[in-house]
């Protein structure tokens, strides 16, 4: 009988789809109250979701190419009144730019200490560029300094720099930033000493921060205090907030 | 007499239902990316008549200060919603399922008729095969605008790795701002949906989930037992 069919097949699909329903939701009441990863390197996320994450990072990575630059802007487009968007690692006072020296970990025992005229002295790099914060702002911005990679080659730090990260803090240790290699080393990476043509102020990182623009802002540290070389993820201030260690664009 | 008349394959049936929930989890956790700079709004000669959120709107859904927790749900879903999607244009097109769903030449013609008609306002609506003439055009829209999210997501997410992405959705700011616009477009969508779908009643929603809807076919008993075995379902 027809009718006997209808309901049959009604009965069927409705109890299927009703208990699918029921499926997805338990799955999804799970993934939303999945505990939050051990802290390490990186935390504050859920496990599930930083295993998600940590998978598509390496997925995008493939992509990466160091001639994928990021597109540059006539200086005269560049913003005036440079948005700072925080002050965590260069909220001491007391702090003084004179006594500033830039520390690289070359091993355990040894560390070059280099002081901002020798870093001046060397090729200057210029880049007139978007930073993108990954709140969803952005803003032309005219920087200019040391590229990374010039760094590690007037230093002879090539050996070191074939270590898959390179980690960088403020002096006082407050704000951190972990990198990949390539990042690290792409050419419009650069310590950066003057913002507008001027030395940076204190508030936007003073004497020297790192301008990455094939990252979000959270990896642009303010104040370079030290750099150091690992083939394990150094620790990140914003990886441990729950963000994305890899960051990049 | 009533007679199954099969409607909608499984596969629609599928990749149909598995949107909603991963459609709804990429608008809450987008939202959650969108409050960390909220700046878009509607405003006509100096007055702003629509603000994208208000406050009340961002506390009644939780919604701020939880950026890295909207990009860590976006980022895992955004796979699903793009197979999902990629997967039913695929089958439309195998099964020739495309034919009842991609607009024809008249169908921006007779979707005013159909609107019309929905309204009351005209009695008769044009003729149509399984889709009018309006569903036609919203069922295709629904899917450029699936694949622009995507593309616009793409360009928002690495605009550096993917600067030919960013380049032809003139540039981040305007792939954010699409990305963003196209959001608003499913919920009006959405909405729209929804009544039609309550309007169209029961035997209508059910084919959605069953496949089928029941109607009507004149005959006698004798008949009956010709149609005692419908074609098999087509899936």
């Amino acid at each position: 009988m027809i009718s006997k069919k209808i309901k049959r097949r009604n009965f069927l699909s409705f109890a299927t789809f009703l208990g699918l329903g029921a499926t997805a939701t338990a799955g999804w009441e799970m993934l939303y109250h999945a505990p939050e990863e051990t802290p390490g390197i990186t935390a504050g996320a859920r496990k599930p979701l930083r295993k998600a994450l940590n998978k598509t990072e390496l997925f995008f990575r493939k992509f990466f190419g160091n001639d994928h630059h990021v597109k540059s802007y006539p200086k005269s487009m560049a913003a005036k009144e440079v948005r700072t968007n925080g002050d965590i690692g260069i909220d001491d006072t007391g702090f003084n730019p004179a006594n500033w020296k830039l520390e690289i970990v070359k091993s355990g025992e040894e560390v070059l200490k280099i002081g901002i005229d020798e870093i001046k002295a060397l090729p200057k790099t210029e880049i007139v560029y978007s930073f993108k914060c990954v709140e969803g702002w952005d803003q032309i911005q005219y920087w200019s300094g040391l590229k990374f990679a010039d760094l590690i080659s007037h230093y002879g730090l090539q050996s070191l720099a074939q270590k898959e990260y390179v980690g960088m803090e403020t002096p006082n240790g407050e704000y951190y930033v972990g990198l990949d290699r390539e990042s690290a080393l792409h050419p419009q990476t650069i310590l950066a000493y003057e913002m507008n043509a001027k030395p940076v102020p204190l508030e936007n990182g003073a004497p020297l921060r790192l301008i990455i623009p094939v990252k979000y802002g959270i990896k642009n540290l303010k104040r370079i205090g030290k750099i150091s070389f690992s083939d394990r993820r150094p620790r990140d201030y914003w990886a441990e907030q729950g963000y994305d260690y890899y960051s990049g664009l | 007499m009533k007679v199954i008349k099969e409607k909608h394959p499984l596969v629609m049936r599928w990749t149909h239902w598995i949107n909603f929930p991963i459609l709804t989890i990429m608008i809450w956790s987008g939202l959650l990316i969108y409050w960390a700079n909220d700046v878009y709004k509607i405003t006509i000669f100096g007055h702003t008549f629509v603000r994208f959120f208000p406050n009340w709107f961002y506390n009644w859904l939780s919604i701020p200060h939880r950026l890295s927790e909207g990009m860590a749900f976006h980022f895992l879903f955004m796979w699903f919603f793009t197979l999902n999607g990629i997967f039913y244009v695929l089958y439309t097109i195998i099964s020739g399922e495309w034919r009842e769903l991609v607009p024809t030449r008249h169908s921006f013609k007779e979707a005013w008729l159909v609107v019309l008609h929905d309204l009351h306002i005209r009695k008769t609506a044009p003729p149509q095969n399984k889709y009018n003439a309006a569903q036609r055009i919203a069922y295709t829209a629904i899917i450029v605008m699936g694949a622009g999210s995507v593309f616009t997501g793409l360009a928002i997410y690495k605009p550096v790795q993917f600067y030919w992405a960013a380049w032809l959705c003139g540039g981040y700011h305007l792939a954010r701002i699409l990305h963003f616009a196209l959001t608003i477009g499913y919920l009006f969508f959405f909405v729209i949906h929804v009544v039609q779908v309550v309007l169209a009643g029961w035997n209508n929603f059910r084919s959605v989930v069953s496949g089928f809807e029941v109607v009507e076919k004149p005959g006698s008993a004798n008949k009956s037992i010709l149609n005692e075995n419908p074609p098999a379902p087509t899936i």
